[in-house]
């Protein structure tokens, strides 16, 4: 690491580190730790086996999300019942808030955490859900941990960290008509991989960046994991002070001025140093659809599905072969030619407010095509009434949709939520892996727009294909 | 945690890159509250096809999975490494891994063994080619063996240090509870609580 000049990572770094020593990991201080159902139950019992207890339950905050069913109760799956009381049990017996099914303020835990003021910029953030990167929109270091780590920070709130390399990607530019946040990450997973990001924290610049909303840069950052980063962070800015500012936890009067002031020495140094650079050209992206079974294997909406033979490495060619018989589907179609049977609007990528008034601008008036399944799971309750607050439920009702509760729903599906063997979507969410979304299901990873455009075509498409809507 | 030495056995070849945790462990077996049982539902819809290599039984009984770059990649589920583990895997070689696998390894006592690219090939092959190929992973020596191979891989000298003690990373990271004190007394008061 450069020690006279700091990146963004590295100033939000140095300023937890709470033990350092040569041949150690720094021991990170953590300012708030998330939790949800699935990765925290083991954790909590081996507190219990070790009588230890949670060190600040006030920077522990937990909510259920994974299993909970879209559509109203009760919860039939008895074992996602079992694990949902059994954070309710632990949260009580620990002291830990939480904001339980269908209650204010439940909701996929990334979506919350920023909606109720929580996430702030320069703040070190965890939860056993690799989505947490999400949370590095304000210019907090967000990370993913596994159960282990989640009983390590119950325990201490603090994790031993080994120092990460720094990585900058800068889009530049101006973004084309119907190319939104999403279709900019797709295109950065395709360009350095599914391993490209490994050891890095990514910082996402450029006048792109800057130009995007904070539910934009959230998409972006939430999706640093499928590029394999450790983390991905935008410097917070006056877009980011303002999405901040009165919300429930967020500081007020002179804290406010206080934390302002802190904050607005987070931005990377104008000369540091990073150990990787990518340029993105903002103004050549075009809207992206995956045809594989990870997040790298997409091509923009105008091209065809390619053959493994359009891959050097042998290793790509063997995955491109094996995600194409699993996806069945030949090299040479167009992408526009895909017809899916699903459409979901939702998970931790793409449920937020402004992603839902996107999808409704596109939708209002028109049809979901004939056969075609098509649902919005809201990323929270509170995105919920929102929507429903604007109109927006009755929109997507009236084109078709099924409005749905708050939960990760179908991105993963653990609740009743899932795609039926060789069944194929376009999804908002964030992971194409084989059976992601349900045993043998077929996944194309898709913006929000492209999602809206594609529920009312029938085939995959863009907004500017719709044939205009008939005023009465 | 059991302290590791040398890990010594036979290996699965699992000839794929970009291996995710889902495929390791589908998202409907992640609901059980308990730490152990994972293990039958390893690879679970991979071994529904009976040419799957987990399901040759010339690799039955090995303690080693040799696999190909960015291992583990995606969900952050320990719920991976507990399956790998509770099928008796004790050790993975591989090109690559994703990070946050790696650490999730590293907390249970699961090796995860990154070697050169080339060298991961001639395992590869080698255990493709000869199913009872012996495959010697010596953590004290940073070290894996096979029939003409012999090579060091990395691992950073806390990890190998914690690993080959058999040490508990909660007590570790409490000796410092003092500092820990420390640090937030000087945490700013506007900072968010629940």
């Amino acid at each position: 690491m450069n020690t006279v000049t700091k990146t963004l990572a590295e100033k939000v770094w140095e300023r937890h580190v709470v033990h350092r020593a040569d041949g150690e990991p720094d021991l990170l201080y953590v300012d708030l730790h998330l939790v949800h159902e699935v990765t925290s139950p083991q954790a909590f019992e081996s507190l219990r086996l070790h009588g230890r207890t949670v060190r600040r339950p006030e920077l522990t905050v937990a909510t259920m999300d994974h299993n909970v069913p879209t559509t109203d109760g009760p919860v039939t799956d008895e074992i996602s019942a079992r694990q949902m009381q059994a954070l309710q049990a632990n949260a009580e017996e620990f002291g830990v808030t939480l904001y339980p099914w269908g209650a204010a303020g439940q909701g996929i835990v990334h979506v919350i955490g920023p909606e109720m003021g929580y996430t702030q910029p320069g703040m070190t953030i965890v939860c056993g859900d690799s989505h947490t990167s999400t949370h590095g929109a304000f210019g907090a270091l967000a990370f993913g941990i596994g159960t282990s780590e989640v009983e390590h920070v119950l325990a201490t709130q603090t994790l031993p960290q080994h120092a990460a390399k720094t990585m900058a990607v800068t889009v530049d530019g101006e973004l084309p008509d119907g190319v939104g946040a999403k279709d900019i990450i797709l295109g950065i997973i395709n360009r350095i991989g599914t391993g490209g990001g490994v050891g890095h924290v990514i910082e996402y610049r450029g006048s792109a960046i800057r130009a995007l909303s904070m539910e934009g840069r959230m998409t972006i950052c939430n999706m640093s994991i499928e590029g394999g980063a450790r983390a991905g962070m935008v410097a917070p800015d006056d877009t980011t002070f303002a999405y901040v500012e009165g919300r429930a936890h967020a500081p007020t009067g002179a804290d406010w001025e206080a934390a302002l002031d802190e904050w607005r020495t987070l931005p990377s140094d104008p000369d540091a140093m990073f150990d990787a650079e990518v340029e993105v050209d903002a103004a050549r992206l075009k809207p992206y659809v995956s045809w594989g079974t990870n997040p790298a294997q997409s091509v923009t909406i105008e091209e065809a599905v390619p053959g493994p033979d359009a891959f050097d490495e042998a290793s790509k060619r063997d995955a491109a072969a094996r995600a194409l018989a699993y996806m069945d589907l030949t090299p040479g179609t167009p992408i526009r030619d895909i017809r899916p049977d699903t459409i979901f609007l939702g998970s931790c990528t793409n449920s937020r407010i402004e992603d839902l008034r996107l999808a409704a601008g596109i939708v209002r008036g028109r049809r979901v095509a004939s056969g075609l399944r098509a649902m919005v799971v809201p990323g929270s309750v509170a995105v919920k009434v929102q929507a429903e607050r604007e109109g927006l439920d009755r929109v997507f009702s009236e084109a078709g949709f099924d409005w749905r509760g708050a939960g990760c729903s179908m991105c993963l599906g653990m609740n009743p939520d899932i795609l039926g063997p060789g069944e194929r979507s376009a999804s908002t969410s964030n992971r194409n892996f084989e059976g992601r979304q349900g045993k043998g299901g077929r996944t194309h990873l898709v913006s929000p727009a492209v999602a809206a455009a594609t529920a009312v075509l029938g085939r995959f498409g863009t907004p500017d294909e719709l044939p205009a809507v008939e005023v009465v | 945690m059991e302290p590791i030495a040398v890990i010594e056995g036979t290996a699965v070849p699992l000839d794929r890159s970009d291996v995710d945790t889902d495929q390791i462990i589908p998202a409907q077996h992640l609901k059980r509250i308990e730490r152990s049982g994972f293990g039958p539902f390893l690879f679970d819809e991979w071994r529904k096809d009976p040419d799957f290599v987990l399901n040759d039984p010339r690799y039955e009984g090995a303690s080693i999975l040799i696999a190909g770059a960015n291992f583990g990649s995606g969900s952050s589920r320990e719920h991976a490494p507990w399956a790998l583990e509770d099928y008796g895997f004790k050790a993975v070689i591989a090109p690559s891994f994703a990070d946050i696998f790696r650490n999730n390894c590293f907390k249970i006592g699961l090796l995860p063994v990154e070697v050169r690219a080339e060298s991961a090939r001639a395992l590869m092959d080698a255990v493709l080619d000869d199913p009872t190929t012996r495959i010697v992973v010596d953590l004290p020596n940073r070290a894996v063996r096979a029939p003409g191979l012999d090579e060091t891989f990395d691992i950073d000298e806390f990890t190998h240090w914690r690993l080959t003690e058999g040490l508990d990373d909660i007590g570790l990271s409490l000796r410092n509870e003092e500092k820990i004190s420390r640090f937030e007394a000087t945490r700013p008061g506007w900072m968010p609580t629940a």
